[in-house]
């Protein structure tokens, strides 16, 4: 930051030596994107399916409140010092305990608490008469569920599932709060070594950009193609 | 419990920043989104690109971009330093603002046509028509998601401690470091957060009540005012806001 109050000039040659890194920050971010987008519409459907268990169900229904209405970056700070990630970087099972695996971890479950909304109601969208029908075959739940509910449950939601991946990909900037490698955190740090934030932070943004409205265009054709819910 | 006794001032500071930002966003995003949508309905194609121009932008970056690009890049650009609080609410509220136009847009196209028709009928002039027969048909329509938004909103104010700001979150993790107690502190700070939304959900629930008993609509179930307490609540609306 300068403080001699003069405003600072674009500075072109710098832009294009911190683009490489940005990217690999924009690389970060949509990896996160993808596996935590994965958890979510995985987590989610377990959840609207076990939702409807009785005794079970309300409990679930409590802690998915509860995650929904309490801040993200919290939640990923707090399970952060929780594990014994900051200190040792024990190797679980196949998959070592980092911060990248905590972040898409906790913005998976996070996510997993809207994408259960989503699927739920999809699912009471469903006519009562095709489980009548199921029933009256006497499918196994199992097949109940897997042939007949859900294909035409998620077919209606596919527009609103969509639009959560987009809302996931903004929100992966939180993940700066743990330090992941991401593009704000990359633009921060090369930022600050420079002393020029200016372009590191408006470079961010614009590649923020780059991706999102793209992305909210093909979700716009996806919601003309299928039936909203 | 003692821990608790000890803390809780401290975490009261800080849910009252959590509150002011979450109030002065609200207040400016509501604005915004107000202006913006009602320019998104106009004829004026010019007024029309401004609007989609802000909502996209907006929506499609973060908040805590915006924060940044606000308390970093605008003193390298201008030479001011931005207050960090103002910072703070004008990202927010900027970023909310976006999604309530598209709220706001989109309610007022929803009002049926006739009404619209009977205005131009009855010689009522633009602003006659907005005030008294679409926007509060509309409003109506708006609650809800307005509910939905407002949470997102105090959700994103835990993003201010990047910026040195004491907010609720920022306290948490100082409690945490000062105790080590990292269980303790943070089970604190979720239990506000999470008391604060539900405030909010079932203040949202009295304006949606009141809004559709001035259409004349009273609620399905009639009930008094502990039928607003019941689930589901937040997140329902599928599909809309984040």
């Amino acid at each position: 930051m300068n403080n001699d109050s003069t405003p600072m000039i674009w500075d072109f040659a710098f832009t294009f030596e911190v683009m490489p890194s940005l990217l690999q920050g924009l690389l970060v971010t949509i990896q996160l994107t993808l596996i935590g987008y994965s958890i979510a519409l995985t987590l989610g459907l377990l959840i609207a399916v076990v939702r409807r268990v009785p005794y079970v169900g309300p409990v679930v229904h409590f802690v998915m409140e509860f995650i929904r209405t309490t801040p993200l970056i919290i939640q990923l700070v707090f399970v952060f010092f929780l594990l014994p990630a900051s200190y040792a970087l024990p190797v679980f099972g196949p998959v070592p305990i980092t911060a990248f695996t905590v972040g898409v971890v906790v913005l998976g479950i996070h996510y997993a608490a809207y994408t259960a909304e989503v699927y739920r109601s999809g699912i009471e969208g469903v006519a009562k008469g095709q489980w009548e029908a199921a029933r009256a075959l006497s499918l196994p739940t199992t097949r109940t569920w897997g042939a007949v509910v859900l294909p035409q449950a998620i077919r209606k939601v596919i527009p609103a599932l969509g639009n959560y991946l987009i809302s996931m990909f903004k929100d992966t900037p939180l993940l700066f709060a743990i330090g992941v490698a991401e593009l704000l955190t990359r633009a921060q740090r090369v930022g600050s070594e420079s002393f020029r934030m200016m372009e590191a932070i408006t470079l961010v943004g614009l590649l923020f950009l780059l991706v999102s409205i793209p992305s909210a265009i093909v979700i716009r054709r996806l919601e003309k193609r299928y039936a909203a819910v | 419990m003692e821990f608790l006794q000890a803390q809780l001032p401290r975490y009261l500071d800080g849910a009252w920043i959590t509150l002011q930002l979450t109030f002065g966003g609200a207040v400016l995003a509501f604005v915004l989104a107000m202006v913006f949508g009602i320019m998104g309905t106009v004829r004026s194609w010019l007024l029309r690109a401004i609007t989609t121009v802000y909502v996209e932008v907006f929506r499609g970056i973060a908040a805590l971009v915006v924060m940044f690009w606000f308390v970093f890049a605008v003193p390298d650009m201008t030479g001011f330093e931005l207050e960090p609080m103002f910072a703070a609410i004008l990202a927010l509220g900027l970023n909310v603002g976006a999604y309530g136009a598209e709220v706001v847009r989109a309610a007022l196209n929803a009002v049926p046509r006739a009404q619209v028709e009977a205005t131009v009928a009855l010689n009522l002039s633009w602003f006659q028509r907005m005030r008294l027969v679409v926007v509060p048909q509309a409003w109506a329509q708006m609650l809800p998601t307005f509910g939905n938004l407002i949470i997102e909103l105090m959700k994103a104010t835990a993003v201010v401690y990047m910026v040195g700001i004491l907010d609720l979150t920022a306290v948490a993790r100082e409690v945490r470091s000062g105790t080590g107690e990292t269980l303790a502190a943070f089970a604190i700070a979720f239990v506000i957060y999470y008391l604060i939304a539900q405030v909010l959900i079932f203040g949202m629930r009295l304006l949606e009540r009141r809004a559709n008993q001035k259409l004349g609509r009273t609620p399905p179930s009639g009930g008094g005012i502990m039928s607003l307490l019941r689930p589901p609540s937040v997140g329902t609306q599928v599909g809309v806001a984040k």
